[in-house]
C-alpha cells in the first residue's frame, strides 16, 4: 500500500512558496479569535509570536475547562436519576 | 481549501456536538449502573470516559474535513469502534515518515502549538494555523455546550 498520494508532493512543493504575507494574514485571522487579544482596546498591531502564545494559553484554558466540566458532569450524571437527567437534557438542547 | 470567514455554521456543528455527546453519556450511564462504580477510580475513570467522549463526540461532528478531527478519530476511534485490532491501516498519511523541512519563522512559539493542536506535529506552517484557527472555534463551542449541560443538571 504505497501511500505516496501526489496531494501531500503538492503540499511539500507549496511549503517552500509560503509568503510571509501568508503566514502575515492567517496569523491576524488567528487574532480575531482569541478573546485575550481580540478584547485588547489597543489599536497597536500585535506581533505575531505574542498571538502564537495567547493561542496555547488559550487552547489550554479551554483544556482545562473542558477537564473541570467532566469533572462536574461526571459527578452530576452519577447522582441524578434517569427522569431529571432526561429534563436537563432536554432543556439544555431546547435553550440552544 | 479556505473558508471564507463569517460563514462558519457554528449552529450545526454545535448541534451535531451536542446530540452525539449527549448520546455518548446516556449510554454511559446505562452502563454504568452497578454498585461498584462510585470508587475513587471508578469516578476518575468516569470522568476520563467522559472527556474523551467529548473530544470524540466533536471530532466526530467535524468528520474527516479537518486534519485535526482526523487525527483524533484515530487515537481514540480505534479503540470506541473495534475490539479487535484490526491488521488494515485506513489511514496511509500517518504511516509515511516524511521527514518535512518546515519553513523557518516563529519556530519557538510553533512547537508548543504543534504539541496543543491534534496532528499539529506534522503540519506545515500554513495548515497549522488554518487547523489552530478551526480546532479553536470548536474547542469554544465544545465548552459552552458542555456548560449549558452542566447547568441544566443542577438546576
Amino acid at each position: 500500500m504505497s501511500s505516496r498520494r501526489s496531494r501531500s508532493r503538492q503540499q511539500t512543493g507549496s511549503s517552500r512558496n509560503i509568503t510571509d504575507e501568508q503566514i502575515a494574514d492567517l496569523v491576524s485571522k488567528l487574532q480575531q479569535l482569541i478573546p485575550e487579544i481580540r478584547n485588547r482596546p489597543s489599536d497597536t498591531q500585535v506581533s505575531a509570536s505574542k498571538v502564537l502564545q495567547e493561542t496555547c494559553n488559550y487552547i489550554r484554558s479551554l483544556h482545562r475547562e473542558v477537564d473541570d466540566l467532566s469533572d462536574r458532569l461526571s459527578d452530576l450524571l452519577a447522582t441524578t436519576d434517569t427522569d431529571s437527567a432526561q429534563a436537563a437534557i432536554i432543556r439544555s438542547l431546547l435553550s440552544q | 481549501m479556505i473558508s471564507k470567514g463569517a460563514t462558519w455554521n457554528s449552529n450545526s456543528c454545535r448541534i451535531k456536538f451536542a446530540r452525539r455527546f449527549v448520546s455518548a453519556l446516556l449510554h454511559m450511564r446505562n452502563r454504568n449502573t452497578r454498585p461498584g462504580s462510585l470508587t475513587i477510580e471508578g469516578v476518575r475513570t468516569h470522568t476520563q470516559r467522559i472527556k474523551i467522549a467529548a473530544y470524540l463526540s466533536m471530532a466526530q461532528a467535524v468528520g474527516s474535513r479537518r486534519a485535526w478531527s482526523r487525527a483524533v478519530l484515530s487515537k481514540h476511534g480505534s479503540r470506541a469502534r473495534r475490539h479487535s485490532r484490526m491488521g488494515r491501516s485506513s489511514v496511509g498519511l500517518k504511516k509515511t515518515r516524511v521527514i518535512r523541512s518546515y519553513p523557518p519563522g516563529e519556530l519557538g512559539q510553533a512547537k508548543k502549538l504543534r504539541q496543543l493542536v491534534p496532528g499539529g506535529k506534522t503540519m506545515d506552517m500554513c495548515s497549522l494555523l488554518e487547523e489552530t484557527a478551526h480546532y479553536i472555534k470548536c474547542l469554544a463551542t465544545q465548552v459552552k455546550v458542555m456548560q449549558t449541560l452542566a447547568d441544566n443538571f443542577s438546576k
